[in-house]
C-alpha cells in the first residue's frame, strides 16, 4: 500500500504539469511576432517625420481653400527632416517636490461655491464607488454525484464572498453522503480574508463540522492563484481538542477550446497526529486526484463528467480497512459547477 | 460649395436610418422582455443658442434586437448634438427625470470648475427631479462632447456630441461636416459588468486562447503567459458580442449613412464616445488627413487609419472618389466587431466591407520589455516601408532570451518611493520606454500610413512655451485578477482627499509611467496640456486624453491656469471606477503670493 501515494503524487504531477505544455503544434512557423513590433527607442527628442515641415500646408492664419488641396505636399515622408528637433524642450530630468505656492490639504474648492454640507455626500459617494467597493460572489466549484460500485453518493464543495478587493468576508462549505444516508462529512468555514498580494489572500476564522463527529476549528491559511494559473487554497486546523490537521488543494482550468475546459484537481490531507475516533492517521492522511471535464453553457453554468481517485494513505489506511472500508476508491463523478 | 452647407449635412446624416428606427420593436422579432420607460430614440437631433435646455430620462434602448435599459438625453441616444459660437455665453438648465442623481460633464470645454459636472470633485450632482444650471463663456472651438460622470451612466447612453464654431475663419475648407460618435450598446446593466469585471476575470473576453485556438504563439509563450498569471489576449475588458459597436447610434447592421457628391471635401467629426473601446477607423480606398485632436486644430497630415482611444476626437478630411460608396469602419481594437457607415453618392449605396482582421495579442513589449531588436523606432513602419521583419530569427531568440527565468515582472526597485506596492500592484514595467509613436496595439505592423502622436503638431503656435518647472511622474497601476485600477498604486478611494496640487500657473511636465497591460487614455479635466512628441514647445499638440501605451510611458506639458478643482482619471469607465482617478488642484492667483 506504501506505493500508493507515490503513484498518486505522480499521477498528479502528470496531469497538472503536461497541460501548458500542449496546444503548440497547429502553426508551422515557430518565429512569432513574440517580441512586440510595437517597441519604441526612449528618447522622444527629435521630431522625427511628420511633425512641423511642409510650410506650404501648415499656415497659422489659415488661407480658406489652399492649405488641404495638395495632398502630395502632405507630409508622409521619410524621417529625414530634423529641422524641427529645434526648440524640443528636454524637461527636468528629476522628479521634483511640488512648490509652496501649490498648497497643501484635501480639495475643497467646491465647498466654497455650493457649501460643505452640500458637498458632502456627492464626495461620500464618489468614494465609495471608486475603488474599493463591495461585491458578492457565490461559487459551487463541486456538486457532483459520485458512482461507484453501489455506493453511490453526492458532494457539495460551495465558496464565496462579500467584501472589496483586498478585505472579504469569505465562506467555504464542502460535505458528501451516500443516497438514501445521513451526511458523512459536512462542514462551513467563516473567514476574513486579506489581501497579502497581488494574487494572494491570507485567511483567518472558524470551521465546524455539522456531521458525525462535530468539531470546532480554528481556520488559517492562504488562498489564492498561484504562477501557471493554479488555483490554490492551503489550510491549517486545530481543532478544540487540539488536533491540528491541514489540507491543500490545487486546480487548474485547461481550456480545450472557448467552452469547453478540463480541470485536473487534486487535494491533500495531512495531520499531525493520530486521531483514531476520525480514523485519521499522523502524516498524509489522504490523497485525491480527479479530473473533470465541463462545458460551460453560460460563463456561470457548467456542467460537467469527470473522474477521481482517492487513496487514505499510511495509519489511515489502516484504519479505514479495520472498519471495513476500501481505503482506495474510484468514483465517477457527474456534476454542475456554477457562480453567480 | 461652401461650410454654408454644414448644417444641412449634419442633419442628412442624422435622417438615414431613421426608417429602420422607425420599425417598432415587437416588429423586429427581439425579446419583448420589458425595461422601464419608453423606446429611446436612435441618433440625435441639434440644439443651439445661447439657452438650452436638456432632459435626462431613462428608457428603452434596442439595437439590432437587442433590448436593454438606457439613459437619454431629450430622449435620444446619443443625445442631441448641442452646437454653440466660440465667444457666445451659454446656459445650459439639465433637468434629472431618473431616479438617482445625475450630471454632465463638457469633456474638453474650458470652464469654471464649479460648472465642469463631476458629482463630488466640482459640483453636489444633480439630484433626482430637480434642474440645475450650468453658465458659462465659451472660450474655444472645435469638437467636443458631453456625458454624464454620474454612477455608470454614460455606458447607458447618457452622451451626446458637442460642436462650437470659431468665431473666426475655419483653417480648412470643407462642403459637408458630419458627425461620427462611436460607442457602444449592450443589453446588460453596467453595474452587472462592473460586478462580472471584479469577480470573474476574462469573463467578457470572448478569445481566451485555448489548446485549439490559432494565435501564433509557442507554446513557450503560452507557459510565460501562465507563468505570470496574464492573459496575452486581454486587449479589452469588455468587448463583442457583449457589446454592439455604433455609429451615431446604430449598430453596424443598421445603416448608418452619410450623403455626398463627387467632388466634394467632407469634414468628419470623429468622436469616441464609449465606455471602454478603442477603435480603428479606416475608409477603405480613401485617405483621411487629420486636422484637429481633442477639439484642437494641428498641421494636416494624411492617413489610412487611426486608432481613437476611449473620448478622444478626431476631425479628418476626406475626399471621395469615383466609387458610389465608401466604407467607414470603427474596427475595436481586440477585432471583436465594428462600427460601421457608409458614404454613399444615392442613399443605399453601399461598398464592401472588409471583414474583421485578426485579433491581436499582447506581446513582451506591453510588458515594458523594450530591448533587443523591437525597440527600434516604430515610426519607420509607417511610412511605406515594410515594416520590422518579425518572424525572423532575431526575434525568435530575442524571444528565447525575453523568457521569465530569472526576471522579475513585479520589480519594486524600479518603483519611486511615492508609489505604494501592495495588492493593487500586480506588475512593474521593466523599461518604460516613450512611445509617442506607437500606432497602438494592433497597428504596429500593418502595412500602410497610420496615425501616431507623433505626427500631430499644433496649427496655431502654443500660448505658454515656457521650460516645465517640475517634473511630476505619476504611475499607472493595477491588478487585473482583483480588478484595481489606480495611479502611484492607491485607487481614488484612499486619495480622495489627497489632491495632486498645481501652483498658480506652474508650468509642469508630467511623465505618466504604465505598469500595467492596458493601454489607459487618461484625461485631464479643465485644461488643455500638450504632449511631449518631439515638436517644439511651439507646437506640441494641445489635447486633454493622451493614451499611455502598456508597459510604456508618456508625457505631457502643462499649464496650470485653470484654477479649481479638477478630476483626473482613465477614461475606461470601469477602470475609473476600480480606480484609477485623483482630483488635481490648481491654486488661483489670489491664494498664491
Amino acid at each position: 500500500m506504501t506505493t500508493s501515494p507515490l503513484i498518486a503524487v505522480t499521477l498528479v504531477a502528470t496531469a497538472l504539469l503536461s497541460m501548458p505544455a500542449r496546444a503548440q503544434d497547429h502553426n508551422g512557423h515557430d518565429g512569432q511576432p513574440a517580441v512586440a513590433p510595437g517597441a519604441q527607442s526612449s528618447p522622444p527628442v527629435k521630431a522625427d517625420l511628420h511633425a512641423g515641415h511642409s510650410p506650404s500646408v501648415v499656415n497659422p492664419k489659415p488661407a480658406m481653400d489652399h492649405n488641404m488641396m495638395v495632398h502630395g505636399d502632405l507630409k508622409h515622408g521619410s524621417a529625414n527632416d530634423t529641422a524641427s528637433s529645434t526648440g524640443v524642450s528636454p524637461g527636468p530630468m528629476m522628479e521634483t517636490t511640488q512648490p509652496v505656492e501649490a498648497g497643501i490639504g484635501p480639495s475643497r474648492a467646491a465647498d466654497a461655491i455650493w457649501g460643505a454640507d452640500a458637498m458632502f455626500d456627492s464626495r461620500k459617494s464618489l468614494r465609495e464607488s471608486h475603488g474599493d467597493f463591495p461585491v458578492f460572489w457565490f461559487q459551487g466549484d463541486r456538486l457532483e454525484a459520485q458512482i461507484r460500485g453501489g455506493h453511490n453518493g453526492y458532494l457539495w464543495d460551495f465558496q464565496g464572498y462579500y467584501g472589496g478587493p483586498t478585505s472579504r468576508l469569505w465562506f467555504k462549505s464542502e460535505g458528501e453522503g451516500g443516497f438514501g444516508k445521513a451526511l458523512e462529512d459536512a462542514e462551513v468555514q467563516a473567514l476574513y480574508s486579506r489581501a497579502i498580494a497581488p494574487f494572494w489572500d491570507f485567511q483567518l476564522g472558524v470551521r465546524q463540522d455539522v456531521a458525525g463527529d462535530k468539531t470546532t476549528h480554528a481556520v488559517i491559511g492562504v488562498q489564492g492563484l498561484a504562477p501557471y494559473m493554479f488555483e490554490v487554497d492551503a489550510a491549517m486546523f486545530v481543532s478544540h481538542r487540539g488536533d491540528v490537521t491541514a489540507r491543500v488543494e490545487a486546480e487548474l482550468d485547461q481550456r480545450i477550446t472557448r467552452r469547453l475546459i478540463l480541470q485536473p484537481r487534486a487535494e491533500v490531507n495531512l495531520s499531525a497526529q493520530n486521531v483514531p475516533r476520525l480514523g485519521i492517521g499522523a502524516g498524509i492522511d489522504s490523497v485525491e486526484a480527479g479530473v473533470r471535464l465541463r462545458y460551460e453553457i453560460t460563463r456561470e453554468f457548467a456542467p460537467y463528467l469527470g473522474v477521481e481517485q482517492s487513496w487514505r494513505v499510511g495509519r489511515s489506511a489502516d484504519f479505514a480497512r479495520g472498519s471495513g472500508e476500501d481505503p482506495s476508491v474510484t468514483n465517477y463523478v457527474v456534476g454542475v459547477r456554477f457562480w453567480f | 460649395m461652401n461650410t454654408s452647407l454644414t448644417r444641412r449635412g449634419i442633419l442628412a446624416g442624422l435622417g438615414a436610418g431613421a426608417t429602420l428606427a422607425a420599425v417598432p420593436a415587437w416588429a423586429q422579432g427581439h425579446s419583448m422582455r420589458r425595461h422601464n420607460g419608453p423606446p429611446i430614440r436612435v441618433g440625435f437631433d441639434e440644439v443651439s443658442g445661447k439657452i438650452i435646455d436638456l432632459a435626462v430620462a431613462s428608457g428603452r434602448r434596442t439595437v439590432q434586437g437587442r433590448s436593454g435599459h438606457g439613459i437619454a438625453v431629450n430622449g435620444s441616444v446619443p443625445g442631441p448634438l448641442i452646437r454653440l459660437r466660440e465667444g457666445q455665453n451659454v446656459r445650459l438648465n439639465v433637468t434629472n427625470h431618473l431616479n438617482e442623481d445625475t450630471s454632465i460633464h463638457w469633456h474638453g470645454l474650458l470652464v469654471p470648475f464649479q460648472y465642469d459636472g463631476v458629482p463630488g470633485v466640482s459640483f453636489p450632482g444633480i439630484k433626482p427631479h430637480k434642474t440645475f444650471t450650468y453658465d458659462f463663456p465659451i472660450r474655444q472651438s472645435g469638437t467636443y462632447w458631453y456625458h454624464s460622470h454620474s454612477h455608470l451612466q454614460e455606458q447607458s447612453g447618457h452622451y451626446g456630441p458637442l460642436i462650437i464654431e470659431p468665431a473666426g475663419a475655419e483653417p480648412v475648407s470643407y462642403d459637408r461636416d458630419y458627425i461620427l460618435l462611436l460607442s457602444e450598446f449592450t443589453p446588460l446593466h453596467p453595474h452587472f459588468i462592473m460586478s462580472r469585471l471584479r469577480t470573474g476575470e476574462g469573463y467578457f473576453n470572448d478569445k481566451l486562447s485555448s489548446w485549439t485556438d490559432k494565435y501564433p504563439m509557442s507554446g513557450a509563450e503560452r507557459r510565460m503567459w501562465a507563468e505570470m498569471r496574464m492573459l496575452p489576449t486581454d486587449i479589452a475588458d469588455v468587448s463583442a458580442p457583449t457589446y454592439t459597436y455604433l455609429a451615431n447610434g446604430r449598430g453596424a447592421e443598421e445603416g448608418l449613412e452619410y450623403l455626398f457628391r463627387r467632388g466634394e471635401r467632407i469634414r468628419l467629426r470623429v468622436i469616441n464616445g464609449s465606455a471602454m473601446t478603442f477603435f480603428n477607423l479606416r475608409i477603405p480606398g480613401l485617405p483621411m488627413t487629420v486636422i484637429a485632436a481633442d477639439g484642437q486644430n494641428v498641421k494636416p497630415v494624411e492617413v489610412d487609419e487611426l486608432q481613437i482611444a476611449t473620448a478622444e476626437t478626431y476631425d479628418i478630411i476626406i475626399e471621395p472618389g469615383k466609387a458610389d460608396a465608401y466604407a467607414i469602419v470603427a474596427e475595436s481594437m481586440d477585432r471583436s466587431g465594428m462600427a460601421l457607415a457608409m458614404l454613399a453618392t444615392v442613399p443605399g449605396a453601399k461598398a464592401s466591407v472588409p471583414p474583421l482582421r485578426e485579433a491581436p495579442l499582447l506581446t513582451m513589449g506591453d510588458m515594458g520589455m523594450n530591448h533587443g531588436p523591437a525597440a527600434s523606432d516604430m515610426a519607420a513602419d509607417h511610412n511605406g516601408h515594410a515594416g520590422m521583419d518579425h518572424g525572423g530569427g532575431a526575434d525568435a531568440n530575442a524571444a528565447k532570451s525575453h523568457s521569465m527565468d530569472g526576471m522579475s515582472m513585479r520589480d519594486k526597485s524600479l518603483l519611486p518611493p511615492d508609489v505604494e506596492i501592495g495588492p493593487g500592484l500586480d506588475m512593474v514595467s521593466m523599461a518604460p520606454v516613450d512611445k509617442m509613436g506607437d500606432p497602438g496595439i494592433g497597428l504596429r505592423d500593418v502595412k500602410h500610413r497610420v496615425l501616431n502622436y507623433r505626427m500631430l503638431s499644433a496649427l496655431e503656435p502654443n500660448q505658454d512655451t515656457r521650460e516645465p518647472s517640475r517634473l511630476l511622474e505619476i504611475h499607472l497601476t493595477g491588478n487585473m485578477e482583483r480588478y484595481m485600477w489606480s495611479f502611484d498604486g492607491r485607487m481614488f478611494s484612499s486619495v480622495d482627499d489627497i489632491p495632486i496640487r498645481f501652483a498658480w500657473n506652474e508650468r509642469v511636465r508630467v511623465k505618466l509611467v504604465n505598469n500595467t497591460m492596458m493601454a489607459h487614455p487618461i484625461h485631464l479635466h479643465g485644461m488643455f496640456f500638450e504632449l511631449v512628441n518631439g515638436e517644439s514647445a511651439m507646437h506640441q499638440p494641445r489635447k486633454n486624453v493622451v493614451v499611455v501605451q502598456p508597459g510604456a510611458s508618456a508625457q505631457f506639458d502643462l499649464t496650470a491656469n485653470e484654477p479649481g478643482d479638477w478630476a483626473f482619471h482613465c477614461h475606461l469607465l470601469y477602470h475609473m471606477h476600480g480606480g484609477m482617478m485623483q482630483t488635481v488642484t490648481v491654486v488661483g492667483p489670489k491664494v498664491a503670493t
